[in-house]
């Protein structure tokens, strides 16, 4: 195979406070190769944006790295500081936030935007920056892009401003996309079109895609891999089709039960009884055990296991005959 | 954005025309103008002549009419204590106060945004925290206690500047400048700074604390996930959206500079306006005092609606007329 | 703002369980935490309290013509005059009034004004931000577009206006009688525009509650539930403004005092106290000029820093 774009060794992430340090990652490793979308799943505090930040080098004070390496095309990035960690921003790791809405700059057409990130990025005119700029508009499927380049985000709708911020993530060509939640403030709609979307530029250029989600049904159109993250630990990596059809971690398994999806049709949908630790009062031993049905005293004493692909942080994990 | 100006206009005419009655107001009703007016030897027909003439025996609404229309032509009455055309002494008098005015008012702007933006940017550095620790000094301080103190220091102390007065004077027009002459430049910088210094405190107050805001929306994130420079980040993306609700106070506080010259030019003796009208208030001299506060209505309408217009510059979400999209 | 003892409760039980929650609450924790909270707590405590047993703590009473001595006039700071040999601790002025108890005096009249100014402002303030958030319509149009006005104009001016047309209409013999109450008026008038916004807005939010739709339904009056729901609601950014408003109106009156057209030379405040120390500045007797400046400073930075923190401490969104 070939070497991985982003390849992660277990990162951990601090937060110093006043009532003790959070660790809302926490030996956390997964690769993602060029063309290759990665799902990241799991709740809300789970520790995926964490991640995500962590390697595009945008942790907020004083949440920090304390652990764990990130390699980017074989470069080890997790150290950079200041200058060398900006010219990395927006060159080679993009990244597209949740809200289109508040990511663009109101006072400022998309056209400047556009060509400053060019500009900062790439030795070329401004001529060029601009004709660049219309090409990445058509790209990423805006009409009228000649037209519509002096134009102010308010003058686009919701999903076309997500488009606007697409091109502006892949515009210096970077090879890593990190999408938070790329789809979640959008109509359903326009949804499944920003994954196509996203998708398709991959696909054509190769761009390794970090996507970061709540949502089980966005994993199943998109990601060709699929990491589930909770409580800030991996709780199990492997292909999307494995991992969705054969969940190996009761945490996934209950995931999978809790989400409706068109192909199963189930009549009842599942839930998982309790919820997720705060990041303070993370439990000893496998940080699941206390909602699993299947934990037993060694889940309680001993951490779960570290994980590579293909499996599951589990000491008991499902074996594929048990999934009904 | 012609109709949204037509309706500032509207509404700034509507204020005019409430500060208007109430200036007229205060002329008829406090005191009784004929008795001011005229002195100790009168007979009655001297006062009915007077009243006639000033249309007191007229209805209410007639008498506001006449007094709007000869206030638009520049006629504001004779002062009480003068005996001269109020028009005459405010004309007089402008120059030395709109020097003084703008001079510290582009004094306050400039290093009220410079440093507000400083300690945004260093927001825990030594520097932005020594200079923070010292403007809520500088909000507490009374603008009077600032002028004694520069005065006790540069003048008493040191002797380098004039502690009152403009110094010399050239005529040019009507307009008497001190700008053209060393002794008057020299005798501007105490009072101006004096002036300014409160208006660029909260200038910079505002500044950082509104920066602070912008630099935690998710475009300024977003902006750094595309590892733009700092530079841009914080001049090109922050510093223009900070401008916005900046701009809106800054108009009030030019207004309000124009409006606490009357202290400095108490503490200096600047022969101004603002000493003019201290004097009107300390000695009920009302027709320069209604004059006084018509003048200045007018140039605080003027400054908001320049700074409405301004906003069309800034904010392309207000230039409603080519908005597309949706 | 609950936790506040904002009415004598009729049982006892009630005001220590209200004490006890003061106590408890995230607002004085905050407030032990906080060095500059406290000690300026402490500072305008004390200068407070010297101003009201001013006649107790000062040496002297310089309104006491009997008391005041010609000879000690222009006494240097803690040395001896040189005719009479009294010494007093900050000197004494032209006339022979000691300082120190010139101060305390007129700090008294500072504060004062200030918070009868204050109150003033904040009866006017609630009660037409009240009506005009409750009530709507024409009464609101009207008030807020007042409002709006009065708010172009910097409110220095338009209390010296105020106080420009009520000399005008006092009769000259008790202008100066009246000086003091025309002062708290013209500061007071100036100043509710601030309250009346925050109040207003406070009630229209207050007013889509389902309480008080509940209290409209079993029959409270207007007035009823303006005064017993929602004002209780609107308590805490009330109070922020009114803090920084002391001392914005502490100094308005040091200011208009200071113009000569504030408190009486026969009733001095702080800013009086200054504009006569101010004649005395070439001739080199500082101390006339100097302590009133100081303590008006002090005054007015302990009361800019609580409210400063105030503001942190019960909403961080206003600012």
């Amino acid at each position: 195979m070939s070497e991985p774009v982003l390849s992660i060794r277990g990162l951990s992430v601090e937060i110093p406070s006043r009532t003790g340090t959070v660790k809302p990652v926490d030996g956390v490793s997964y690769d993602i190769r060029a063309g290759e979308i990665l799902g990241v799943v799991g709740e809300s505090g789970a520790g995926k944006s964490m991640a995500g930040n962590a390697v595009i080098g945008l942790l907020t004070p004083p949440a920090h790295i304390a652990a764990g390496e990130i390699w980017l095309n074989g470069t080890r990035i997790d150290a950079l500081q200041g200058e060398d960690m900006r010219r990395l921003r927006g060159k080679k790791i993009g990244m597209v936030f949740q809200d289109p809405l508040t990511s663009l700059n109101p006072l400022l057409s998309i056209g400047d935007q556009l060509s400053e990130t060019m500009l900062t990025h790439l030795d070329i005119s401004r001529n060029e920056a601009r004709k660049r700029s219309i090409a990445a508009l058509e790209e990423v499927g805006i009409p009228g892009a000649a037209e519509r380049i002096d134009s102010y985000p308010h003058e686009f709708s919701g999903g076309m401003r997500q488009r606007v911020v697409i091109a502006l993530a892949l515009c210096a060509e970077p090879s890593l996309i990190i999408a938070d939640e790329p789809t979640t403030a959008l109509d359903v709609s326009v949804q499944a079109q920003i994954i196509a979307l996203l998708k398709r530029l991959c696909r054509e250029r190769g761009t390794a895609v970090m996507l970061i989600t709540h949502d089980m049904g966005v994993i199943a159109e998109a990601a060709d891999r699929v990491a589930v993250m909770y409580a800030g630990r991996l709780a199990e990596l492997g292909n999307v089709r494995d991992v969705l059809t054969a969940p190996r971690h009761p945490y996934t398994q209950g995931l999978m039960a809790s989400t409706p999806l068109a192909s199963q049709g189930k009549a009842r949908l599942h839930q998982i009884e309790g919820a997720m630790p705060r990041l303070n009062k993370v439990p000893e031993g496998c940080p699941f055990h206390p909602r699993c049905t299947f934990a037993q005293d060694k889940c309680r004493a001993a951490p779960s296991p570290q994980i590579t692909d293909g499996a599951a942080a589990c000491w008991f994990p499902i074996a594929a005959e048990k999934v009904s | 954005m012609l109709a949204f100006i037509i309706r500032r206009v509207l509404q700034s005419a509507l204020v005019l025309l409430i500060v208007g009655l109430t200036a007229f107001s205060m002329f008829r009703f406090v005191g009784d103008p004929v008795d001011n007016m005229l002195g100790q030897e009168r007979t009655a027909q001297d006062i009915e002549r007077l009243r006639e003439q000033l249309g007191l025996d007229q209805s209410f609404p007639v008498q506001y009419y006449k007094f709007l229309s000869e206030a638009a032509q520049g006629n504001f009455g004779v002062s009480y204590r003068q005996g001269r055309p109020v028009a005459e002494i405010l004309l007089e008098r402008a120059p030395a106060t709109l020097e003084l005015a703008a001079v510290s008012g582009l004094l306050a702007i400039a290093l009220g945004i410079a440093f507000g933006v400083f300690t945004a940017i260093r927001r825990n550095g030594f520097l932005a925290n020594f200079i923070m620790s010292a403007s809520l000094i500088g909000v507490s301080l009374p603008t009077f206690l600032i002028g004694i103190l520069l005065i006790y220091v540069f003048s008493v102390e040191l002797g380098w500047l004039p502690s009152f007065g403009r110094g010399e004077t050239v005529q040019i027009g009507f307009w008497s400048t001190g700008l053209l002459t060393a002794s008057g430049l020299k005798a501007l910088i105490l009072p101006s700074i004096t002036l300014g210094l409160y208006q660029m405190t909260l200038i910079m107050r505002l500044v950082r604390s509104e920066m602070l805001e912008v630099l935690r929306q998710d475009y300024i994130r977003f902006a750094r996930a595309r590892g733009l420079r700092d530079r841009a980040i914080n001049f090109r993306h922050a510093l223009k959206n900070t401008m916005v609700p900046v701009i809106t106070v800054i108009g009030l506080q030019v207004g309000a500079i124009i409006a606490f010259a009357i202290i400095t030019e108490t503490v200096f003796q600047w022969p101004g306006v603002g000493l003019l009208f201290i004097n009107a208030v300390q000695f009920v001299d009302i027709p320069v005092m209604a004059a006084y506060l018509m003048l200045i209505s007018v140039m605080f309408v003027g400054i908001n609606l320049i700074v409405d217009i301004l906003y069309f510059f800034i904010d392309p979400r207000l230039r409603v007329d080519r908005a597309g999209g949706h | 703002m609950t936790d506040m003892p904002i009415k004598d409760a009729p049982q006892k039980v009630v005001e220590q369980s209200r004490l006890r929650v003061f106590l408890d609450s995230d607002v004085f924790y905050m407030f032990k935490k906080s060095p500059v909270a406290v000690i300026s707590t402490i500072i305008f405590a004390s200068l407070v309290l010297s101003a009201l047993f001013a006649p107790l703590i000062a040496p002297t009473n310089p309104f006491d013509p009997a008391s005041l001595n010609l000879m000690n006039g222009f006494t240097g700071p803690m040395t001896p005059n040189a005719f009479t040999g009294e010494s007093f601790f900050l000197g004494t002025d032209d006339q022979g009034r000691d300082v120190f108890s010139t101060i305390l005096y007129g700090m008294r009249v500072s504060l004062f004004v200030g918070v009868a100014a204050v109150l003033l402002a904040m009866v006017i303030g609630i009660t037409l931000g009240l009506i005009s958030g409750y009530v709507g319509g024409w009464t609101e149009t009207i008030i807020m577009r007042t409002a709006d006005v009065q708010l172009t104009f910097p409110s220095i001016l338009v209390a010296m206006l105020i106080f420009g047309v009520a000399k005008g209409i006092t009769p000259v013999e008790y202008r100066d009688q009246m000086a003091i109450w025309v002062l708290i008026l013209a500061i007071g008038l100036s100043d509710w525009v601030q309250f009346a916004r925050v109040v207003r807005g406070a009630t229209m939010v207050e007013k889509r509650k389902e309480y008080v739709e509940a209290a409209r339904l079993i029959g409270r009056t207007p007035y009823a539930i303006m005064l017993r729901h929602i004002l209780p609601n609107v308590l805490s950014p009330v109070l922020v403004i009114a803090t920084i408003s002391l001392a914005l109106a502490i100094i308005a009156e040091a200011t208009l005092s200071f113009l000569g057209v504030g408190a009486p030379a026969t009733q001095p405040s702080l800013g009086t106290l200054i504009r006569i120390g101010q004649g005395f500045l070439f001739s080199g007797e500082w101390w006339i000029l100097l302590f009133p400046a100081v303590t008006l400073l002090t005054l007015a930075l302990s009361v800019n820093l609580l409210g400063d923190w105030l503001r942190d401490a019960l909403n961080p969104r206003l600012r």
